[in-house]
């Protein structure tokens, strides 16, 4: 059958260039293999001249891919499922990009983008270790190619195709029809919590970061199939590179948890959180036991261990999350494929043949038989490094009971309270690895003279202990729902981090007098104790502002309250009515409006909020966004109001418009000056009439006489509101001015005089249940949040001051210092 | 003449006395540390909860669990904002078809009327469940999945068209 309207060509190039790159990527390999297994070298240069073609090759076809992906998306090609799946043509061009990380088959192309990258920076670089390291980025490339492929060999699926027809993956009656593409009018558009700037770059930099740590261990690798050990010089600019890019883009995602995610805060411990994490942790281990051994000969089995174990927990996060294992502990786990035996064959592929070399060459690798001296840095960086890998593999322990579901047909559920599990353990940890960061560079590699540690650390020892004990005494970091154990654990591993920050900054000018060219890791591990000191208090001192305490809703406080209440108190919602200053802890908050914008088809909400004490005032307007993709409802965006020294973070939980029909009735009541009405939630009390008031000139005409109540509304929570409901008489005809009170959704009209001489007058009095536009809303605080995200970017500064270090030693032959 | 065992384990106790002399402070170390990863992962375990039914949370009043069931569409799903943002209340029911009342003391969640499942996390109270953490499955996670987007292919396939 001909179908109308479709455009062919780029889907057919798409597979094209999806086998090219296949192809070309095990020829890379095969070629460099053999060239990293001969001695000779015309043959090897031989060799090494074909694979750098067959990876220029799998380059062009990987951009290729990239741009042909990038083109359907931009064209709305609906033919294609990848479009109609990911995209829409409502969506802005910003976010075109983050289509391709909405499904796994983008992702997958991101991925090996940056293999693409990074290979020709270490075809550029790696000289007589090119070969070895690039067989195994080859052979990666081969795997990911293998994910794209979307063919069927003996009836089993190998890929996933990005470059699929809709007619051909979905059997709807309309896809049959000639002209099926005039009836698909829109994609079903990217998923809402996507559509944030931070989802454009967050998910380029955790993938440049996921790549680069197939570096160190392809040195690894190549280290141990050729039996050569020098490896370990390259490779450390290399890990403090994929330390800094898979930190920033980790914190990125947090960035991203907390500015556009509704789930109350930067870190959940997440199984994909986790999973991400856990890697680094390892990697972070890797990058200092290769620290060791570069300079005191210690650690080298370790370090092949460590750089093994990161690319593998690498692989085996993209099975968590890809798989569809996770399913029901994960709230952003990708979708599963029906893939999950090639992703598992993915980690396995790598991960037991370079256990088994590891193994098979584990009495090769040298290593010093004398014990480590205890006044030694190597000595405690080993610690410091075993015990992050240690705590890397208790977090993914707990992240793999989904896994251990599966293979054992168990039904293990997470905790009660899941992140407390990994707190009350990983706060030990932090104190560990702080003190661990303050002090170790103090010590000297082989042996520290006692006077010289002694005399040294005690400055920086005094310094910390004297913040740590301020913020103890008068930082107001009481947290004591988990008992007073933890508290004291939070206060020890607050002076901990402050430790590690003090003293790497005295390190400075007291170790390295002030030589801030070699002062890398003294920075980065300033930014670290930095990162734990803003995690430490913003965690603990993380405040719910919107306790809902007004008596503008009758509140089930008792209910919140009772003992055994498994919910707690999680009265976080606070009800606020459209223009009514609603009472909430320092502030008074007011919904004041709600405007549409029509270029994100996000609807903002402003909120104004008004410190009862002082001066202070300011709006914040955070936004919902209509769901898609067959979802009602909507997603919320969260908004901050940042101050140097916390941030007060709203959004908004669900919002009600009025815009029902009103179908109740006025009732009519008689009152005189000075009489009281009850109504259901209160009393109305009229003060008194008066003729023509000033202060509603506005509501009657020049010609028009105007008679206006007084009137006030108490409500049973003793509250005061005032009405001035009125009636504006020209001649014979007259005009009701009715007055609403909206917090008590209370509509009072003056209805007519009844008796002049005795005073009487009727008025009508309405209540009515939807009478305004309303919102619930949660406000949190977050103090100290800005320490954590300024530590993120000095250590990260430390480590490219450390890279750029390294590099200039490389070049000048010249024996490190540190 | 010692027997075979005895032989055998002095061997053993030799073996091991070597090992201790060649112990350095850095094995032990490590041998604790990992020790201590395996009692909190032990321990850990302690904490963990279970994925039950209806009935089979029923038997353990009190106790928390991770309920799985969806929502009872036939009942009235009770949330107003006006009264008490901070209330919910509804019905689940659960493939076996036993019904429980559910109450939640937080917002309700979006889109919950659309979800296929629940994973509701609390405790069984007397005639209730008390909630306190709801977890959704929509179909939309699922929008990769053929049999779920067939569900939710364009409102036009379904009508006649000119």
């Amino acid at each position: 059958m001909q179908y109308l309207g479709e455009h062919l060509f780029p889907g057919q190039a798409g597979h094209f260039f999806a086998v090219l790159s296949f192809v070309a990527s095990l020829i890379a390999t095969v070629a460099y293999f053999k060239a990293s297994r001969t001695e000779l070298e015309t043959t090897k240069s031989g060799w090494i001249r074909m694979a750098r073609v067959a990876f220029l090759v799998e380059t062009i076809s990987v951009l290729a891919m990239f741009g042909i992906l990038y083109y359907i998306i931009s064209n709305h090609l609906f033919e294609y499922k990848y479009a109609y799946n990911h995209s829409d043509r409502s969506l802005q061009v910003e976010y075109l990009l983050s289509c391709f990380w909405e499904g796994q088959e983008g992702s997958f192309m991101l991925w090996s983008f940056w293999h693409c990258v990074l290979g020709w920076v270490l075809i550029w670089r790696a000289k007589v270790w090119e070969a070895g390291v690039m067989t195994v980025v080859s052979f990666a490339q081969f795997a990911l190619a293998s994910m794209l492929l979307g063919v069927y060999v003996f009836g089993v699926k190998i890929g996933s195709s990005p470059f699929v027809l809709l007619r051909n993956e979905f059997d709807w009656p309309i896809l049959s029809r000639p002209d099926y593409l005039n009836l698909i009018k829109d994609g079903t558009g990217l998923n809402t919590l996507l559509q944030n700037y931070w989802m454009v770059i967050h998910p380029p930099i955790l993938f440049l970061g996921f790549a680069s740590t197939i570096v160190p261990f392809a040195y690894a690798i190549a280290g141990l199939m050729s039996k050569k050990h020098e490896w370990v010089k390259p490779s450390l600019p290399w890990a403090s590179f994929s330390a800094a890019v898979l930190g920033v883009g980790i914190m990125m995602g947090a960035a991203w948890a907390y500015e556009s995610l509704s789930f109350g805060g930067y870190w959940a411990w997440d199984p994909v959180e986790n999973a991400s994490l856990v890697p680094w942790l390892t990697l972070i281990a890797g990058l200092h036991t290769n620290l060791i051994y570069r300079n005191s000969g210690y650690s080298l089995r370790p370090t092949y261990f460590f750089y093994i174990i990161t690319f593998s927990l690498i692989l085996y996060s993209t099975f968590l999350t890809r798989s569809g294992v996770l399913g029901d502990t994960s709230v952003h786990a990708f979708t599963d494929l029906g893939m999950n035996t090639q992703l598992l064959l993915f980690v396995l592929v790598f991960f037991v043949p370079a256990l088994f070399l590891y193994f098979k060459q584990y009495k090769a690798i040298p290593s010093i038989q004398k014990e480590e001296n205890t006044y030694s840095r190597e000595f405690w960086m080993f610690i410091g490094s075993l015990v992050f890998f240690l705590s890397g593999m208790v977090i993914i322990a707990k992240t793999s009971t989904p896994v251990f579901n599966k293979l054992f047909g168990t039904n293990i559920a997470p905790p009660e309270d899941p992140e407390y599990a990994h707190n009350q353990i990983q706060i030990f940890v932090a104190v560990i690895i702080g003190f661990l960061t303050a002090v170790t560079q103090y010590l000297k590699y082989k042996d520290t003279p006692k006077e010289f540690f002694g005399k040294k650390i005690w400055i920086p020892t005094i310094i910390a202990v004297l913040i740590s004990l301020s913020i103890s005494f008068f930082g107001e970091v009481n947290y004591d729902k988990k008992g007073p154990g933890f508290l004291f654990a939070i206060h020890l591993a607050i002076f901990t981090a402050v430790y590690a920050v003090v003293a790497n900054a005295s390190y400075i000018w007291l170790g390295l007098k002030g030589k801030l060219k070699a002062a890398g890791a003294s920075v980065a591990h300033i930014g670290f104790g930095m990162v734990l000191v803003g995690i430490l208090i913003s965690s603990a001192k993380k405040t719910v502002l919107s306790w809902n305490t007004t008596g503008v809703t009758p509140l089930r406080q008792e209910d919140a309250k009772e003992r055994g209440n498994p919910a707690g108190n999680p009265a976080e919602n606070i009800t606020l009515f459209k223009g009514v200053a609603t009472d909430m802890g320092r502030y008074m908050v007011t919904y004041t409006k709600d405007t549409i914008n029509e270029r994100d088809r996000k609807r903002y909400f402003e909120i104004t909020f008004k410190a009862k004490q002082g001066g202070e005032s300011f709006s914040l307007y955070p936004d919902v966004i209509k769901n898609n993709k067959g979802m009602e409802g909507f997603a919320a965006n969260p908004a901050a109001k940042h101050y140097w020294h916390k941030d007060i973070f709203a959004y908004i939980t669900s919002f009600q418009e009025n815009n029902s029909e009103d179908t109740t009735q006025f009732v009519n009541r008689d009152i005189k000056v000075g009489d009281t009405l009850f109504y259901s939630n209160g009393l109305i009390v009229l003060n008194k009439v008066s003729v023509n008031p000033p202060e509603q000139s506005a509501l009657y005409g020049n010609g028009e006489t105007a008679l206006f109540l007084d009137i006030a509304v108490l409500s049973k929570d003793g509250r005061r509101y005032v009405a001035t409901p009125g009636i504006a008489v020209n001649g014979n005809s007259f005009r009701p001015i009715a007055d609403t009170v909206t917090a008590q959704s209370l509509v009072i009209q003056f209805n007519k005089v009844k008796d002049e001489k005795k005073g009487l007058l009727e008025i009508g009095i309405k209540e009515s249940g939807g009478i305004t536009d309303l919102i619930t809303l949660k406000v949190y605080e977050f103090p100290m949040i800005n320490i954590l995200w300024l530590g993120i970017l000095i250590m990260t500064a430390g480590l490219i001051m450390s890279i750029i270090q390294r590099n200039r030693q490389v070049k000048n032959k010249l024996k490190p210092v540190s | 003449m010692p027997d075979k065992h005895q032989l055998l384990l002095v061997h053993f106790g030799l073996l091991l006395q070597r090992k201790r002399e060649e112990m350095k402070k850095t094995h032990i170390i490590i041998l604790v540390l990992i020790a201590a990863a395996i009692v909190v992962l032990i321990s850990y375990t302690g904490d963990l909860t279970t994925y039950e039914t209806i009935a089979s949370a029923r038997q353990k009043e009190g106790k928390f669990v991770n309920l799985i069931a969806k929502l009872d569409t036939t009942q009235p799903l009770e949330y107003d904002a006006v009264k008490n943002p901070n209330y919910l209340t509804f019905t689940a029911i659960d493939t076996l078809g036993n019904s429980v009342k559910v109450v939640y003391h937080n917002n309700k969640p979006t889109d919950m009327e659309k979800s296929e499942r629940l994973v509701l996390k609390g405790k069984m109270q007397g005639d209730h469940f008390e909630c306190k953490d709801i977890l959704l499955k929509c179909p939309s996670k699922y929008k990769d999945d053929p049999k779920a987007q067939q569900q939710n292919q364009p409102v036009v396939a379904t009508e006649p068209t000119k």
